[in-house]
């Protein structure tokens, strides 16, 4: 999982990079600042969605598996809360800004960027449904408790990169 | 162990593969250095575009640096390839080997740290020499100077003099200038498409032509003559035919190609009726004749056409029959070239060609 | 692993006709053990080099004489786009993985990768990204006119490569193949990591495994990093081309050296991910043959992990020529000429190695002698790039071709056939025929030197790269007809290892556990090795565990 995480903090390093460069080169608009609001909601959730699988984890260690049954949906609706807040941001965007990803080199980067993060949110979200069936279907063992550690930490990089989406986009680059 | 054959003939075998090696990439390092006859005369103008040949500045110090560079490499070479050589000659297996195992020797931190440092230092040395020669070549520019710019187009070159008016295309003319007493010229390097790169080696090291991008170079070259070059970065299909010439004239001469070329096109009565089909069969659309209606700019300009030696970016010589195949169909030169088939009736080619042939 | 019917019917030495064809096969095609899926990659690259290989005699054809007109400009074009490409990621890497696929689990002592099914994952995904490059010559035109197979160069850069530019689809068979291919190799690179770092057999610390492991384990590690940074400016190329987005359009404000930046901090790194393990098998072999262990494993370890490193800062030395400035191109000529330190070490290392040995020279050891000799080659000339202002003149040059060709066929392909001849018995039980073997080496050396030696001077005298055709009074028409009469020399030199692996698998001599007298783990298990690799797995005390059984009274580890 280390591995993976290294491979996709490079992937994702690169689109950063992109948009980084491209800050205010935009022939023309929209630009960052007259279309962007900061997603404060959004963000709460998938934080609050890192505590929460987290507790999961941690339930699946004590075997206590009324909580992981818990703990586990609750951070994939966490997840789909931010996805859909994603969606209603870029419908904004796109219908009453004329923003898409061929309008400008904003737009070109922020799609791309935002777009890829939501990509690798949804196979998170994904992993965890998944893990929630396994948990409520009673298969999901505290001898399991390592690897669904490691979507744990999967689900964590989601986050960092998140913060970092954030920076970028949202606080430095308006 | 497997071996089929004795043992001399893989030593022997083995020690003329390192020595025919060894000779023939010495034979190469060397040649390549000083060259064959006709490498390095520098009275005549050459054909040959060899970096070791320069006759302008930046290629001068390019040069400089690069026989240091080539000593450096010639030495770690010899001794290297020297070492590797003795090793393989005095080391071999020896009939009567068989069985015992030379004394094992894992490693000596005095020997690795030498071997270590010795590299390292060469790197140093390399490094602040190159270093200089990096910032020095810029700043070895004299002040002033003529101006010209480039634009790459798939699959020629464009090329303007905006202090003088002139717009011409393919052929680079500047004046040869005196080392005592310079009169470089600086080019400036647009691209109209994708990148491209400018070379010519005996005048500067290339640079390349990038879209969105100015870059500039220099040169001065010291000695009358023709130099040629040709793009450098693959652009496409015709990459292959985009040839660059630059010829360097004595002060007067270029004075007077400058005076011909600001002239505005020749208006050969005789040749009226070509001059109408040029402007009205599309050529317009493309190309640009100073004096007369057409301001083309997606062409070459054509105003002084047969000023220049070849067509088509150096792909053919200009000689009324190539002109005529090239614009009948310039796939039949150049295959791939953007400019289209004109598909004229002959009598039509006849007169568009003895109108473009007046262009002088 | 296998089937049942495998473990009942399949005997350790590998009988051959137990089983009816279409079985054997389907073993094959399902299998997940380490070895098959490291012959079936070797396989794969051997014969996508022979494609390639092919690719490369067409084109030294048409540059055999000047102003030819065997090959149009249309199809020399889309030849040396899919010869590099071909060349580097479905000839290099699939051999190397495939290498470390099949040697690194029996040189640390355990019976598998990590992540067996991973492993199968990953090359069948190469497997496919191969076959839908290739497919591009089917696809649009049809096979006159060589279809749409891509034209863009193996580099692909903007905004060549935008919409405006490349119409078509031939450049997004190249995206998507190498896209698709290097999900692939990240994936293996993760299980190798991973296998390297967690599997090692008791004693076996990370200062007693072999050198080839390590170099596998930097070059894995690189991998993870630079890797993706490619995948990443692919990724933003398919949306320019199918989004319309601007990532690489000049004429949006995008800018083109974008593309070379991230393509670069990827292919810089990866002719190192592609060379390292050469290095090791040099590390594994020069000392068998020289009877010798090796000088200074330390350091030699030490300076794998350098280059690794060092090797990621050095990438702009390909844009010397696109005007960045006068201090990235001093910064970078410093780090690419600091990256040759490690590189250079390494040689004086294997030359202690050899010095005061008993030296063998079969087939294994001819081509790493010659690989120690042209690789220093290499490494010169590398130096002279690396001094920026003389790549200004070298720079998109044959010098250039020829350098890396030096590097790769000269470095690479040299020690990749070292260790076919060295390993091909561990792996089949038969060993290759000296006689061919020789004969291989020799027409291969003469071939490849006759090839490239001669266009370091094209380069030198002004011919640049990637021309269909040149005039006839630049003074190249010499160098390029010697250089392509190198080609059918080298060409029989294949042809003749090709016949010496066929012969060999049915008629080889057979070769039992050691025939090279080796020190290494890999040696102590049968040739073939059995599905399950030891009968128990072993327990090492040094680095050359088998030295240490042959000779009890003067083991390793008393000196180590």
């Amino acid at each position: 999982m280390i591995g993976l995480i290294v491979a996709e903090a490079s992937l994702l390093g690169i689109f950063v990079v992109a948009y980084l460069f491209y800050i205010g080169k935009s022939l023309h608009g929209p630009y960052p600042q007259d279309v962007l609001e900061v997603p404060i909601f959004n963000t709460m959730c998938l934080l609050a969605s890192s505590a929460t699988v987290e507790l999961a984890v941690r339930a699946l260690r004590q075997g206590d598996r009324r909580r992981v049954g818990t703990w586990l949906p609750l951070t994939a609706l966490l997840g789909v809360v931010f996805l859909a807040g994603t969606a209603k941001e870029w419908y904004r965007l796109i219908v009453e800004h004329g923003l898409t990803i061929g309008t400008n080199l904003f737009g070109t980067t922020f799609y791309s960027l935002v777009g890829l993060h939501a990509f690798h949110v949804a196979i998170g979200v994904v992993m965890l449904t998944l893990l929630t069936v396994f948990a409520w279907s009673g298969a999901l063992q505290a001898a399991h408790a390592e690897r669904a550690e490691l979507v744990s930490w999967y689900w964590h990089f989601v986050d960092g990169v998140w913060i970092v989406v954030l920076t970028v986009v949202y606080i430095f680059g308006r | 162990m497997a071996v089929d054959r004795p043992q001399r003939f893989g030593f022997r075998a083995a020690v003329n593969a390192i020595s025919v090696a060894a000779m023939v990439n010495l034979i190469a390092l060397a040649a390549s250095a000083v060259g064959a006859p006709g490498l390095l005369s520098n009275d005549t103008p050459v054909s040959t575009p060899s970096i070791f040949v320069p006759t302008s500045t930046p290629a001068f110090a390019i040069r400089d640096l690069s026989y240091f560079v080539l000593g450096i490499c010639a030495v770690i070479f010899i001794v290297v390839g020297g070492v590797l050589t003795y090793c393989v000659i005095r080391f071999r297996r020896r009939p009567g080997d068989e069985g015992r195992e030379p004394p094992q020797v894992y490693g000596s931190n005095q020997i690795e740290l030498a071997w270590t440092a010795v590299p390292v230092l060469i790197v140093v040395i390399l490094f602040l020499i190159t270093a200089r020669y990096i910032f020095g070549i810029e700043r070895l520019q004299p002040p002033s100077g003529l101006q010209a710019t480039v634009v790459g187009h798939q699959w020629w070159w464009e090329i303007r003099y905006p202090d003088l008016g002139i717009i011409t295309a393919n052929e680079l003319h500047v004046p040869v200038s005196n080392p005592a007493d310079p009169t470089p010229i600086f080019l400036t390097l647009q691209s109209a498409d994708v990148i491209h790169s400018f070379w010519v080696p005996q005048l500067a090291g290339k640079m390349d032509v990038i879209p969105n991008k100015t870059n500039r170079v220099w040169i001065d070259p010291q000695t009358p003559g023709l130099y040629v070059g040709q793009c450098a970065e693959y652009c496409g299909l015709q990459h292959a035919g985009m040839l660059l010439r630059v010829i360097v004239h004595p002060k007067e001469e270029f004075a007077q190609w400058v005076a011909a070329q600001q002239a505005a096109a020749i208006d050969d009565p005789g040749v009226r009726g070509g001059r109408e089909l040029f402007q009205s069969v599309a050529c317009i659309n493309c190309h640009s004749v100073r004096g007369t209606l057409a301001n083309g700019i997606f062409g070459p300009d054509l105003t002084h056409l047969m000023s220049r030696a070849t067509l088509a970016a150096g792909v053919a010589k200009n000689t009324p029959d190539n002109l005529r195949a090239w614009i009948d169909n310039p796939d039949t030169l150049k295959p791939g070239a953007r400019m289209p088939a004109m598909q004229l009736s002959r009598r039509d080619l006849d007169q568009l060609v003895a109108y473009l042939l007046t262009l002088r | 692993m296998n089937s049942i019917s495998d473990t009942l019917d399949h005997p350790e030495e590998g009988a051959p006709g137990q089983l009816p064809v279409l079985a054997r096969l389907h073993e094959w095609v399902v299998t997940v053990d380490h070895k098959r899926l490291g012959i079936m990659y070797v396989v794969v690259g051997l014969v996508f080099l022979l494609v390639a290989g092919l690719e490369a005699t067409l084109m030294r054809l048409q540059l055999a004489f000047p102003d030819n007109t065997v090959l149009s400009p249309q199809v020399f074009n889309r030849l040396f786009t899919m010869h590099g490409t071909t060349m580097v990621f479905f000839v290099g890497i699939p051999i190397v993985f495939g290498f470390a696929n099949y040697l690194v689990p029996l040189m640390i002592g355990t019976r598998d990768l990590a992540f067996p099914r991973l492993n199968a994952f990953g090359f069948w995904l190469l497997f496919y990204s191969g076959l839908l490059l290739y497919f591009s010559y089917l696809a649009g035109d049809g096979l006159y006119g060589a279809g749409s197979a891509p034209d863009v160069g193996w580099f692909a850069y903007a905004p060549l490569t935008g919409r405006a530019f490349s119409r078509g689809n031939s450049t997004d068979y190249w995206n998507l193949a190498i896209l698709i291919s290097g999900i692939g190799t990240i994936a293996t690179s993760v299980n190798l990591i991973a296998t390297i770092l967690t599997m090692r057999c008791p004693g076996m610390t990370l200062g007693r495994m072999p050198l080839y492991v390590w170099m596998i384990l930097v070059v894995s590690s690189q991998t993870l990093i630079i890797l993706p940074p490619l995948s990443a400016a692919q990724i933003m190329l398919l949306l320019d081309r199918f989004l319309g987005a601007h990532f690489f359009d000049t004429q949006a404000g995008g800018s083109a050296l974008l593309w070379q930046h991230f393509f670069w901090f990827f292919g810089h790194p990866e002719v190192y991910v592609l060379m390292v393990p050469g290095f090791g098998f040099a590390s594994e072999i020069i000392p068998v043959f020289s009877r010798k262990v090796i000088f200074g494993y330390a350091l030699v370890a030490a300076s794998a992990v350098s280059i690794g490193f060092i090797g990621m800062g050095v990438w702009a030395h390909h844009m010397f020529v696109v005007g960045m400035g006068s201090t990235p191109n001093a910064l970078f000529a410093a780090s690419t000429m600091l990256v040759a330190v490690p590189t250079g070490v390494k040689i004086f290392n294997w030359l202690g190695t050899i010095y005061g040995g008993r030296l063998r020279f079969e087939t294994p050891m001819l081509f790493c002698l010659a690989f120690l000799f042209q690789f220093l080659c290499a490494g010169l000339t590398g130096i002279m790039l690396a001094v920026a202002p003389f790549d200004w003149q070298l720079s998109d040059s044959y010098f250039v071709v020829a350098h890396f060709h030096f590097v790769l066929i000269g470095g690479l392909i040299f020690t990749i056939f070292a260790a076919i001849y060295y390993w091909f018995p561990k792996a089949t039980g038969r060993m290759l025929s000296e006689t061919l073997g020789r004969w291989h080496f020799w027409l291969f050396v003469i071939g490849f030197n006759l090839t490239f030696i001669p266009l370091h001077f094209a380069g030198v005298l002004g011919m640049p790269r990637r021309i269909y055709t040149y005039p006839a009074d630049r003074g190249w028409d010499v160098w390029n007809l010697v250089a392509s009469l190198g080609v059918p020399i080298q060409g029989a030199a294949l042809v003749l290892f090709l016949i010496n692996v066929v012969l060999s698998l049915r008629g080889g001599k057979p070769a039992g556990n050691d025939p090279w007298d080796a020190w290494t783990l890999e040696w102590l298990t049968t040739s073939p090795p059995p599905d399950y690799n030891f009968e128990t797995i072993p327990e090492v005390r040094s680095r050359r565990p088998l030295w240490d059984l042959k000779h009890p009274s003067d083991p390793d580890w008393l000196h180590e």
